[in-house]
């Protein structure tokens, strides 16, 4: 029989230090729904999405309970709808309101693929997408954007750059009412990954099959209580060893939950994400983590190291546990979603400037971070610049997901609610890149991405 | 098909009995258990074989609850692969 004190231990990190599986997304081509009738193509897009996605919801509840480990959402992502609808004549959001019945349907709470990538151009399909992305975003709950707009290979597409700080102006615009939540469901990337399981940027890459399901672990307060229990003697041979093995053992249940949900949806498995992903409770927090390591606040000189030996850490416990890896893979560092991010900006020790240091070496980027909602759009576009820029040079995913709260300046609370959490308004740089911005066209590749 | 039921709670009188009645009534048999005390909880461990069961794993699982909260004890039953798959290569 399995050791009694393993048996606790997994019941101990579930019932106890909020261990679960933070998503099924199961990812469903929609290439074959393409019609030239708006109409037509949102009716096929619906019924293919309710068919190929209607056990996801109930399967993923049998594991959750047969396992007893919990699986937060279950999720859907879709082709990039700007090569979907390309061809269909009429209004885009007519799309994502068929996205967002669908999700309804289905009993899921996000669904990701209101996308375009337009790292080199636009085509005729991406502007009107990325047009329609504010009232998308403003008139339904659950549809997910997002836009990528540099790779390592193409550059930077300034003119995108320069776009998207305009969308989320919008957007942010026409959800005022509701602390600008419209701008939580849009990310702005670099690099994206076409395997995602996480929102708001999951999105069904073009080289995917026709279904796939992704899984996205969590975790840090496991990795926390077991830094916990190490005390301040160790050195960081021992953390980096301990913070291997647990990453280890959380991508275990990851792989074990996404090879049964393959397996009782008959869909192939794709790839577990091994990001730490924190959650707004309490104890379930990267910065938690990166202060147990010996900060006295998340924020402080030595954070930008304490996460890079986390987020490689990770990446080699989960990597010898699942079978096919991918997605982010690697610390998440939402401020909104993670109470210990909030409070270290509370308390004056996290800023923007420290965020973006912290995103060249874990995944993602500057994530669910409210400003002040008087922000210019220009300077919005140069936030995303820069996080492109550290993308791009360092062959990295890195993204924007940036909320200009109207209404409110630094230091105000704002509250989007759930999983997206809450928090106070960071101050931003008040020196103008509008003529940097303004420049358009493309920052060239890098010359590291020429290697064949 | 195996799952392990995990006990844990005050020890008192008829935890195993009131358990295993539920596991013969269900027709679960029994394959392995022990029992122990961690940090000065009762602990109860039992490796049974779900396979001929005549309840599915949801009222099984509802039946077992129930009785710990009568018990006020923790009952959970869950796949053993959870267990082995974390803690196996």
């Amino acid at each position: 029989m399995i050791n009694p004190y393993e048996i606790f231990e997994t019941i101990n990190m579930i019932s106890h230090e909020n261990l679960d599986i933070r998503t099924i997304t199961l990812g469903i081509s929609l290439r074959d729904c393409a019609h030239p009738d708006m109409d037509t193509l949102c009716t096929r897009i619906y019924d293919k999405i309710t068919t190929v996605g209607g056990n996801l919801v109930r399967t993923g509840e049998a594991i959750e309970q047969e396992y007893g480990i919990p699986i937060i959402n279950k999720r859907i992502s879709v082709t990039p709808i700007a090569m979907v609808a390309e061809s269909a004549e009429g209004d885009f959001v007519k799309v994502a309101r068929a996205l967002d019945r669908a999700a309804k349907e289905l009993g899921i709470n996000f669904i990701g693929g209101y996308s375009a990538l337009v790292h080199k151009g636009y085509t005729t399909g991406d502007t009107r997408l990325i047009e329609s992305i504010p009232e998308a975003l403003a008139t339904t709950e659950r549809v997910c954007a997002s836009v990528n707009v540099a790779t390592t290979k193409a550059g930077i597409n300034m003119d995108a750059v320069a776009h998207m700080g305009r969308v989320i102006k919008k957007a942010a615009a026409l959800s005022a009412d509701r602390d600008s939540i419209a701008c939580t469901k849009l990310v702005v990337f670099a690099n994206a990954p076409e395997d995602n399981p996480f929102m708001a940027g999951a999105f069904h890459g073009i080289g995917e099959p026709e279904s796939v399901i992704n899984v996205g672990v969590s975790g840090p307060g496991v990795v926390y209580n077991a830094l916990k229990k190490l005390g301040p003697d160790a050195d960081f041979s021992e953390v980096a060893e301990l913070i291997k093995k647990t990453a280890f053992k959380i991508t275990r249940m990851g792989q074990l939950v996404a090879t049964e949900a393959s397996k009782r949806l008959g869909i192939p498995f794709g790839v577990v994400d091994l990001s730490l992903a924190p959650t707004p409770v309490v104890g379930d927090s990267v910065a938690l983590i990166l202060e147990a390591m010996g900060l006295e606040r998340c924020g402080a000189h030595g954070t930008t190291a304490a996460l890079a030996l986390l987020n490689d850490a990770v990446k080699k416990g989960g990597v010898m546990a699942s079978s096919h890896v991918g997605g982010l893979s690697g610390a998440f560092i939402p401020v909104s979603e993670d109470s210990g991010m909030v409070d270290a900006v509370r308390a004056g020790a996290l800023s923007l400037e420290k965020l973006e240091a912290m995103t060249c070496v874990c995944s993602v980027g500057l994530d669910m971070i409210a400003v002040p909602g008087d922000t210019p759009d220009y300077t919005l576009s140069a936030i995303i610049a820069d996080e492109a820029a550290i993308g791009v040079v360092n062959n990295k995913t890195t993204a924007v997901r940036i909320i200009p709260v109207c209404g409110k300046k630094a230091g105000d609370a704002v509250e989007f609610g759930g999983l997206l959490g809450g928090g106070v308004i960071m101050p931003v740089n008040k020196f103008s890149g509008q003529v940097f911005i303004e420049r358009g066209g493309r920052i060239p590749a890098p010359i590291h991405s020429l290697r064949n | 098909m195996r799952a392990v039921i995990t006990v844990i709670g005050t020890d008192r009188v008829g935890i195993i009995a009131g358990v295993s009645a539920i596991l013969a009534d269900a027709n679960v048999n029994i394959l392995d258990i022990t029992q122990t005390t961690m940090q000065g909880l009762f602990t109860m461990i039992m490796l049974v074989d779900i396979s001929k069961s005549n309840i599915d794993f949801e009222h099984l699982s509802s039946r077992l609850s129930a009785k710990g909260d009568q018990l006020d004890l923790k009952i959970r039953v869950q796949h053993e692969d959870i267990f082995k798959s974390m803690h196996e290569i």
